[in-house]
């Protein structure tokens, strides 16, 4: 994967040397160790600045939107792993930018770590990373620790099967070879599991700490609207406090705006500055997605989202 | 899915129900409003989704 940034830096040198794009939306190193931010490198020299390593975990798709792209005949360029990719599908498919103004630069994913795991092997603050391949060097003051990447994984990228993006411009590199699963939903099926109570104080449990910061939803590169339902003041839809039936409210519609459409990105629980894994409430919605209608979203440029299309085969048995 | 979804949070599946009436079907209607309210004073008060003003 190290090697992909290479060919990365020479596809945008490219691009924006012959002006098919006006800028490249990729990852750029962040202030502290195991951070990575967003740019848009509009100018060859700032190619330099671009990286892609194990903490690219946000999603680019997020920065691509109708009220940025080009005016001009120029296309925006996107650094895509295999879920920003299928966000930038949705997008397409949702009418939101057309296919012709996107350059998407493929990149086969092995995967991004979970910043909160590493985190909890140190007592300290971690003061340096650095990644050779698949191996993390992690330092704080007191201790050191080799990772393996493959051990401290994101739970959403330990169970993607779909690590090369779907639709690309050019590729990065080789594809990687793709996950097939036994059980793609466990943590679905455990809660399931649980009687209703059990299940209702799993949920509240999980977002008891919930700030209502957004910053779940704003990390989400489905949520466009121009004004949320959460910030809407008439009506007003959902208390703005952190009351616990306003904070279920917020979390079950913004699930469910999500249903049919989202790719298990994760980039709403990285950006989570409280640790909460909203994807408990997404997770139930993609595996009834893939179980009722067959469907993974952002997979094809062609085929309508099932919550889009009427199809007399649509289960129906809960309607009465 | 919105079902699925909020059973799978621990509401109460007989809380939620969906029918197809016609404008024509004014019995069917209230059959399906009798039933519901039925069931929903079968299972009592909630607290889930439902906020205390009180405090
Ligand atoms: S979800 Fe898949 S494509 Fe996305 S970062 Fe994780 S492994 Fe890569
Ligand atoms: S809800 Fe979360 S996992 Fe799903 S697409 Fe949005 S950011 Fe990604
Ligand atoms: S990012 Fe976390 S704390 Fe902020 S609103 Fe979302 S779940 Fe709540």
């Amino acid at each position: 994967m190290d090697t992909c940034i290479e060919k990365i830096k020479a596809i945008c040198t490219d691009l924006l040397a012959n002006g098919e794009v006006e800028k490249v939306i990729g990852f750029a190193g962040g202030s502290i160790p195991m951070a990575t931010r967003p740019i848009a490198v509009t100018s060859e020299a700032d190619v330099e600045k671009l990286v892609f390593n194990a903490f690219c975990g946000l999603n680019l798709a997020n920065y691509v939107s109708k009220n940025n792209l080009p005016k001009n005949g120029a296309k925006i360029a996107v650094v895509a792993k295999g879920c920003d990719a299928r966000n930038l599908v949705t997008h397409m498919v949702e009418n939101q930018v057309p296919r012709e103004k996107v350059f998407i630069i493929g990149v086969p994913c092995t995967g991004m770590v979970d910043k909160r795991m590493i985190a909890q092997r140190f007592e300290d603050e971690i003061t340096q990373c650095t990644q050779d391949g698949d191996t993390l060097t992690v330092t704080s003051a007191l201790q050191q620790e080799v990772i393996a990447k493959k051990d401290v994984l994101r739970h959403n990228c330990q169970y993607c099967t779909h690590r090369n993006p779907p639709v690309y411009d050019v590729m990065s590199g080789d594809p990687v070879e793709e996950q097939i699963l036994d059980q793609p939903f466990p943590d679905v099926d455990h809660i399931a599991s649980m009687d209703p109570e059990t299940r209702w104080d799993h949920f509240a449990e999980l977002t008891k700490n919930c700030i209502r910061c957004y910053a779940c939803r704003n990390a989400c590169p489905l949520c466009y609207c121009p004004t949320c339902f959460v910030d809407e003041s008439s009506p007003q839809w959902v208390g703005k406090g952190q009351d616990k039936t306003d904070i279920t409210t917020f979390h079950f519609l913004r699930a469910f705006h999500c249903a049919g459409r989202c790719t298990d990105c994760g980039a709403c629980v990285e950006a989570c500055p409280m640790g909460i894994n909203v994807r408990d409430f997404t997770r139930k919605l993609n595996k009834d997605a893939l179980d009722l209608f067959g469907w993974e979203a952002g997979m094809d440029l062609d085929r309508r989202p099932p919550l889009d299309v009427y199809s007399p085969d649509d289960p129906d048995d809960f309607i009465k | 899915m919105m079902g699925n979804l909020l059973e799978h949070m621990g509401v109460d599946r007989d809380r939620l129900h969906f029918s197809w009436i016609s404008s024509a079907e004014a019995t069917k209607f209230v059959d399906v409003v009798k039933e519901i309210s039925d069931k929903v004073r079968a299972l009592g008060t909630t607290k889930k989704f439902a906020k205390d003003y009180t405090k």
